[in-house]
């Protein structure tokens, strides 16, 4: 597409010098995006927004916060009491963080379901991925910072994961740590890269932008982009759908800042971190219980490789694994809209991440939802085999086997169709 | 020198000095950056403050037969128990072959009347219960870990659960025969 021609002198002096005016308009202004997107194509800039919110939010959280472990605790109190609105910006920075994973799964599960992974999406996918790490270390590091019981006993039990690998364990989370527990060196070094990541993170979503506007957004028929019919400007269509989702997704968000802040955390964390008292009960943050379930459920020993560093490998490869799903989905249409077959096993795949979940929560000798006999650790087990199998065995089969529906000619048509048919 | 010539008798040495040059030039880089970089790396290891803090001195007097004590070492909890007589014939009694990480209780001990251990579970770093008089001890009368159900023994050694290893016995020397000095 050319360049437009601006008629205002500054801005086509600016431009011709740095064409910055040109390339925002190119992306956030004649995009063309497919006309049929659904409003699963919101959480992408949703979790845009949350970023920002809680980059925002962060930064003057810091201007009050003090990250040592005699202080770290009664400085977020303080910051809860004393300070102006102190309450409302680390209300909206703890939510924040819950948003911003909802609006992620639910971005990724889009991905799944629609096929936007595959070729030629793979690198977009890979970032997404990325990003999807990133954020998991940003939370956790984050979640030390308050220095309370589960921020302190959540930091000795994730950092002591690494002493699983044989020889080099120790060591490294002698160096994790700068020291042989969680202490001070530990607390302050992630306060720099909770600080650091945030940014990375925003690096990244660049380059998830920039690899998406080169190939183009998906939809939900999963067809490509063939004429000017099949697409509209991202303005105004997207941005006024996009902040009409923005408008319905604030009421969520700022219900939980309002009326259920410490819904979603742990009472403990309340409670000033003790290096001489683990707390009953230790849970991860909600967004992290399918990935603790998958940890735990390897109790047993495979090859003489021993059950702790088999939870962990386990446990990595959960993700990682997402990594190779463009090779290992071996169907040719993307969208499961198509795929009647498969469309029950992504259900089936979304079932079983919420029951992992919800094992994640429980202690692994109660029993699950209280069905006797059935234990949560067995059910963990299940789960977890199921989360490995519909990415190795059912995305490369039922691929192969299964018999498509017809897909639409274009993007075009389905919607007149669709319009014809309502 | 002709550059137009293209033999390759004469093109060879040119191309293998221009080849080491490079090889070369990017070695020195490559271990130039590692040796800047490790100066940060290793600024994340224990610092010399901390290091030095890495003993402590215990007073064992007031510690009665079946009583045990936790103590601060290097930030983390050392446990320390007078055992009794019963505790230290179950701590001998046990076949070796059927521990998971087989270990004798003489090889744990200084002196058999004294167990001290690192408290901290190898399974997650959990601190185990069953120090404090009341707390439950585990199936085997030691400790037991109630992030993920690991129970040790009279010696502290890991009995059943997920943790791969006996609770750690840290390095310590009696100074007299009612003080310790751990670390």
């Amino acid at each position: 597409m050319s360049a437009p021609q601006w008629n205002n002198k500054v801005v086509k002096w600016v431009d011709d010098r740095l064409p910055v005016i040109s390339m925002l308009h190119h992306s956030a202004y004649e995009y063309p995006t497919p006309k049929n997107l659904s409003y699963m194509w919101n959480f992408g800039s949703l979790a845009g927004f949350v970023l920002v919110t809680m980059i925002l939010t962060g930064i003057f959280l810091v201007m009050n916060y003090t990250p040592h472990t005699s202080m770290a605790f009664e400085s977020v109190e303080r910051i809860m009491r004393d300070v102006n609105h102190g309450w409302l910006i680390r209300y909206i920075h703890m939510n924040g963080a819950s948003m911003f994973f909802i609006c992620v799964f639910i971005h990724i599960f889009r991905g799944l379901y629609y096929g936007s992974y595959k070729a030629p999406r793979e690198m977009l996918w890979w970032i997404g991925i990325l990003i999807l790490l990133a954020m998991m270390a940003t939370a956790f590091m984050g979640y030390v910072l308050p220095w309370g019981q589960m921020s302190f006993w959540g930091a000795t039990v994730i950092t002591n994961l690494f002493s699983a690998f044989p020889i080099i364990g120790d060591p490294l989370v002698t160096w994790l740590w700068g020291g042989f527990s969680v202490d001070n060196p530990t607390l302050n070094r992630f306060f720099s890269l909770h600080y650091l990541m945030p940014f990375v993170i925003l690096g990244l979503v660049v380059l998830h932008v920039w690899a998406l506007h080169s190939v183009r957004s998906n939809n939900p028929t999963g067809v490509e982009i063939k004429t000017p019919q099949d697409s509209i400007p991202f303005h105004p269509y997207y941005t006024i759908k996009d902040l009409f989702g923005l408008g319905v997704f604030l009421i969520f968000f700022c219900a939980f800042v309002f009326f259920a802040p410490d819904y979603l955390g742990h009472p403990d964390n309340y409670i000033p971190a003790n290096p001489l008292v683990t707390p009953p009960h230790i849970v991860p943050e909600w967004y992290f219980l399918p990935f603790y379930a998958i940890l735990r459920s390897i109790d047993f020993t495979i090859l003489g490789i021993p059950a702790k560093l088999l939870g962990v490998l386990a446990m990595f490869a959960s993700i990682v694994i997402l990594f190779v799903i463009p090779w290992l989905d071996t169907s040719k249409v993307r969208s499961s809209k198509f795929r009647p077959v498969y469309k029950w096993f992504f259900w089936l795949f979304v079932i079983d991440t919420f029951i992992l979940g919800y094992c994640g929560a429980k202690a692994p000798d109660d029993y699950f939802m209280g069905i006797p006999g059935l234990k949560v650790i067995v059910m963990g087990q299940l789960s977890t085999l199921y989360y490995f199998v519909h990415f190795l065995v059912v995305m490369p089969l039922v691929g192969k086997l299964e018999r498509t529906k017809p897909l639409p000619a274009s993007i075009s048509e389905s919607v007149l169709k669709e319009g014809a048919n309502a | 020198m002709s550059q137009t010539v293209h033999s390759s008798g004469d093109h060879q040495p040119d191309e293998n000095r221009r080849d080491f040059l490079t090889l070369a030039t990017t070695a020195v880089g490559v271990v130039g950056t590692g040796v800047a970089l490790w100066p940060f790396v290793d600024s994340m290891n224990p610092s010399k403050d901390v290091l030095a803090l890495a003993s402590v001195e215990v007073n064992l007097a007031n510690i009665a037969v079946g009583q045990a004590v936790k103590v601060m070492w290097r930030g983390k909890p050392v446990f320390i128990r007078h055992r009794t007589e019963r505790e230290i014939n179950e701590a001998n009694e046990v076949a070796l072959n059927e521990l998971v990480d087989p270990q004798a209780d003489d090889a744990r001990v200084e002196k058999k009347e004294w167990l001290i251990v690192v408290g901290v579970c190898t399974h997650l770093g959990c601190i185990p219960m069953g120090t404090a008089t009341g707390e439950a001890r585990g199936d085997y009368d030691g400790w037991y870990c109630p992030c993920h159900g690991s129970h040790y023994d009279t010696s502290g050694r890991i009995r059943r659960g997920p943790a791969p290893k006996n609770l750690e016995v840290p390095t310590y020397t009696f100074l007299t025969d009612t003080s310790v000095r751990i670390g």
